[in-house]
């Protein structure tokens, strides 16, 4: 019975089989390997085929920016890359912010304190978008943060909460940099 | 929403990618995919095959000599917009690059795929236009260059033949005492325009305008360019000019705006525009 309904899967699935191709790439600073379709978009690939389901997929044409990661240090909507065009290079997720024991980074902290999330859903991509944006201008001013999440939309907040996350995660980062050479 | 099946070629040197596009002249060529994977998640468009240039390095270029600034068809929108000497050569390209959707997308978006994508509503295409700018396109049967006039066919369609790749685009510099600015209108911020609009305006000797140009976004099926100089008159009367393109455009009305409104907002755009970038060209000029 059981061996019956096995045979009937796997006629179907050879119907459906297409070309697959293996991709290799870095993710939050562990080597991972895939055999994925072409049409595997970077955000599936990382959800279903690596278990990474922190980064979260909301509209899948790069409106939300729910998808955003890392792709070698910059921010890039992960439902709009192919995973075989993410082959080779090195990709940072919400999952791979944090310190390893576990410490929430500066920009974590700083959504934590100033209630800068509420049911979550956009966090990932903000924490993503906002950990680049501070890389790059540590300083950002008010219309600064406003551009850099512009791309980024949140439902609950009202975004007061999310820009008083970004200049409170400035100072974090500031402060952690003086004690550094204190 | 996930993309329909496709055949798939990475190939990693311009020769490969154009013998992989001669072999299925209907595949699609994918550099950002910022355009072309929506299409493809949305099941808009559904190619037999995809040749994805990511990996070939050649195309990642940007050049920027006296004459213009030459962009590679694998350089970022976020690498052109840095580019300080390209916005020394070229003012208009960092201006318009603002506009284009997001930072993120802007992170992987790329300049000739936009021209390529050949939306209407789009910034590039209306910049390469008014500057009378240039696409090199390549096959395995040669490569030729195609002014910005011809390179516009229709919405989303640009004068590539099948087998064909645009593998850079050109932006020629600004000529002395010249200055340009950008705006357009959207109902979001990083949304497609409803009407935008390039302006461009040279000066003489004496000050006078010797040339005023605008290209516009939005308001026809492929970018508009439109001279301005003899509406504008020597002394740059910009109201007058700004009246001569509402009385010329003939705007297309959909969901986002209707005709009228449309024309209303390029007279104002075009006004506006024009005095800033005659502003630019007289600071120029008395430098």
């Amino acid at each position: 019975m059981g061996e019956a309904r096995e045979d009937t899967r796997e006629d179907t699935f050879e119907d459906t089989r297409e070309d697959t191709f293996d991709v290799a790439l870095t993710v939050n600073g562990a080597h991972r390997t895939a055999r994925v379709p072409a049409r595997r978009l970077l955000s599936d690939l990382l959800r279903h085929d690596l278990g990474l389901t922190g980064t979260h997929v909301g509209c899948e044409h790069g409106v939300c920016g729910c998808c955003t990661v890392l792709l070698d240090g910059d921010p890039v909507r992960s439902c709009l890359m192919l995973a075989v065009t993410a082959s080779g290079h090195e990709v940072t997720t919400v999952e791979g912010l944090a310190a390893p024991d576990g410490t929430p980074s500066p920009v974590q902290r700083a959504f934590r304190e100033c209630h800068g999330l509420q049911c979550g859903f956009c966090t990932p991509g903000f924490l993503c978008t906002v950990t680049a944006l501070l890389r790059e201008t540590p300083r950002p001013t008010q219309d600064q943060v406003l551009e850099g999440i512009s791309g980024n939309l949140c439902r609950c907040t009202g975004y007061q909460n999310i820009v008083a996350s970004v200049h409170r995660a400035a100072d974090l980062i500031a402060r952690s940099a003086e004690e550094g050479e204190a | 929403m996930k993309p329909p099946p496709f055949g798939y070629r990475a190939p990693v040197t311009l020769d490969e990618a154009l013998d992989a596009l001669a072999a299925r002249p209907s595949g699609k060529v994918l550099a950002g995919g910022q355009s072309l994977i929506p299409l493809l998640n949305m099941r808009l468009a559904a190619p037999p095959e995809l040749v994805d240039i990511n990996r070939v390095a050649e195309l990642d270029t940007l050049h920027v000599g006296d004459g213009g600034v030459r962009v590679g068809a694998l350089a970022r929108h976020t690498r052109v917009e840095r580019s300080a000497a390209a916005a020394a050569v070229q003012p208009l390209l960092r201006r318009a690059l603002r506009h284009v959707a997001h930072p993120v997308i802007r992170n992987r978006g790329t300049v000739v795929g936009s021209l390529a994508h050949a939306d209407p509503a789009a910034e590039l295409p209306a910049v390469l236009a008014v500057l009378d700018g240039t696409v090199d396109a390549a096959s395995t049967r040669g490569r030729r260059t195609i002014p910005a006039a011809d390179f516009f066919v229709g919405p989303l369609e640009p004068a590539l033949e099948p087998g064909e790749l645009a593998v850079s685009a050109y932006f020629p510099a600004a000529p002395p005492r010249t200055g340009t600015a950008f705006m357009e209108t959207a109902r979001r911020h990083g949304d497609y325009a409803i009407a935008g609009v390039a302006a461009v305006v040279t000066l003489d000797d004496d000050l006078r305008v010797s040339a005023a140009r605008a290209g516009y976004l939005g308001i026809s099926a492929t970018p508009l360019v439109l001279d301005l100089t003899g509406a504008a008159g020597p002394h740059g009367d910009w109201t007058a000019a700004a009246a001569h393109v509402r009385d010329t455009v003939d705007p297309v009305a959909d969901i986002h705006a209707g005709a009228a409104y449309r024309r209303h907002l390029t007279g104002v755009l075009t006004e506006r525009a024009l005095k800033r970038a005659a502003a630019e060209a007289l600071r120029k000029a008395e430098d």
